[in-house]
């Protein structure tokens, strides 16, 4: 593997995950899979000492670069980040919040398309995570299972023939699975039925939780699907759950309120985007709250073709670039709060604006 | 109106779905927002004390409570009483050491105590040998500080024979 402490060819791309293709993308935002893993012989990341720490990342280190097609993997190792590097990883959701402010021994190996990367002692010892475009959960899968396996065959994981495998905390024993699915749900909200849908889905197992949640003056709209229980289902039983049965129906409502908001007046939704866009295309300075507010406009608007020169990847990325250690790391240096938002409006400025046209990639 | 957690202004308001009782309304400064919506997911921490606290009410006296808080991992030194209050267990074998103990909540949690999905190819370490495992590693680091480098040797060898070699795949 590589030894990776400069992130600036991260920077300038996007993860795989904001490219806004796959099945369900004017809706779904990206799916995420995570396996928590522990190493058999040692004590949870609780009760590790510096030098179990240590250890762990060195074997887990040792034995990766064993595997075919890893030697190119960058490696790095998050003690020695900065803390806008640790930042920048965590909005590029590449990392924990966890991981990024624990102590101690600790890295992650990221795939250089961002679709997995593997942390190394969060809160269990190995945390291996993939994340696709668009709802994509059983290709997500099989690649995750794919990369578990690989390691596996390095490392004896901790593993118990009638609670599965072991973590640190019981929320995720057995398969150790975390399935989510981002989701936006401008319609829902607007249309006041997100409260509604979620208390429905409360009782099938799934945890809810508003990113941004309505009642908010500023609102991205995003929502995030997850399974609730990791034991006594198979892994696949947890997939169907989640991305056949309530993301479809969620799908479903959304679709139904957009629906219901262009029938009720379209003059009202169009203008309420095109002056969303005006502002993020104009403005001098701006927070990131509100940008996030006015792009979660504008992306519905993409999507309900009501903006037809703005391409939703454009949009996606401009989420993430816009936020606070993004903006640092593109223009290579600290800033304040307050030169952080002129910055912004000038990052949206370029991008939405100039003379090749909206239509124009993110580099 | 100021953040719950300090007396900057709240700018967040964030309505959470996942309270059994009904959307929580949570009204926050940026940072403390912040580090609410990047956890990502809900608090093992609050859905673990969550379920112990519904678990203990129903059966458990106050004294039988209170052995149970002292009750003490032999291998990686956790309390239950630690672990009530990080949500958080120690090492492997807590799963063994306080299974009578855990089920109510696995059974909580999960509303199962079966683990029907994938299993790794590799045999498993017994419960038995990951815990020498543990205690090897903690002797041999005493051995190091001593500076009986003899005695730690030995101690790695056993270590790597328990550990066994791991098997190799493809072109690995």
């Amino acid at each position: 593997m590589r030894e990776e402490t400069d992130l600036s060819v991260l920077v300038k791309n996007s993860g795989e995950w904001l490219r806004g293709t796959g099945p369900e993308s004017d809706i779904v935002i990206s799916s995420r899979i995570r396996l928590a893993r522990n190493l058999a012989g040692f004590p949870f990341i609780r009760k590790c000492s510096p030098e179990d720490r240590e250890k762990i990342e060195r074997q887990v280190r040792t034995r990766l670069e064993n595997l075919p097609d890893w030697d190119e993997i960058p490696y790095v190792d998050i003690a020695t980040l900065s803390e806008v590097d640790r930042q920048f990883l965590v909005e590029r959701q590449l990392i924990s919040r966890e991981i990024a402010d624990s102590e101690g021994s600790r890295a992650v190996a990221i795939d250089p398309s961002e679709q997995y990367s593997v942390m190394i002692n969060e809160e269990d010892h190995l945390r291996i995570q993939v994340m696709h475009s668009g709802l994509d959960l059983v290709s997500a899968w099989e690649q995750i299972d794919r990369i578990d396996d690989a390691i596996e065959g390095e490392v004896l994981y901790a593993f118990h023939n009638k609670f599965g495998y072991l973590t640190a905390c019981p929320t995720n024993v057995g398969t150790g699975l975390r399935v989510s699915v981002m989701l936006h749900l401008p319609g829902l909200v607007i249309t006041q039925q997100i409260e509604k849908v979620f208390r429905s889905m409360q009782r099938i197992n799934v945890t809810v939780r508003g990113l941004y949640g309505e009642g908010s003056q500023y609102t991205g709209d995003f929502y995030q699907v997850s399974n609730q229980v990791t034991l006594g289902h198979t892994e696949k039983e947890l997939l169907e759950m989640v991305g056949q049965e309530v993301v479809p129906r969620i799908i479903d409502y959304e679709r139904k309120a957009r629906e219901f908001l262009i029938d009720k007046g379209q003059q009202d939704l169009h203008d309420d985007v095109s002056r969303a866009l005006g502002i993020l295309s104009t403005a001098r300075k701006i927070s990131s709250e509100e940008t996030m507010h006015y792009l979660s406009k504008v992306r519905m608007g993409v999507n309900l073709g009501l903006i037809d020169d703005v391409q939703l990847a454009t949009i996606n990325k401009l989420f993430i670039h816009t936020q606070p250690a993004h903006l640092q790391k593109l223009h290579g240096r600290v800033l304040t709060t307050s030169d952080r938002n002129v910055e912004r409006a000038s990052y949206l400025q370029r991008h939405l604006c100039g003379p090749s046209g909206r239509a124009d990639e993110l580099n | 109106m100021k953040c719950q957690y300090c007396d900057k202004p709240a700018t967040f308001h964030i309505t959470e779905l996942t309270e059994p009782d009904g959307p929580q309304v949570l009204h926050l400064c940026e940072q403390h927002a912040r580090n609410v919506l990047q956890k990502g997911e809900p608090t093992p921490v609050s859905s673990v004390a969550g379920a112990l606290a519904k678990q203990l009410q129903l059966g458990q006296t106050k004294e039988e409570l209170r052995k149970l808080d002292q009750k003490e991992c032999p291998v990686c030194g956790i309390t239950f009483f630690e672990f009530r209050n990080s949500g958080r267990l120690g090492c492997p074998l807590d799963y063994d050491f306080f299974e009578a103990d855990l089920k109510p909540l696995l059974l909580n949690i999960h509303d199962s105590l079966e683990h029907t999905g994938k299993r790794p190819t590799r045999a498993a370490a017994t419960a038995d040998s990951q815990a020498d495992l543990i205690r090897l590693r903690k002797e041999m680091e005493a051995a190091v500080d001593r500076e009986e480098y003899e005695k730690a040797s030995e101690l790695r060898d056993q270590i790597n024979a328990i550990q066994g070699e791991p098997k190799r795949r493809g072109n690995a």
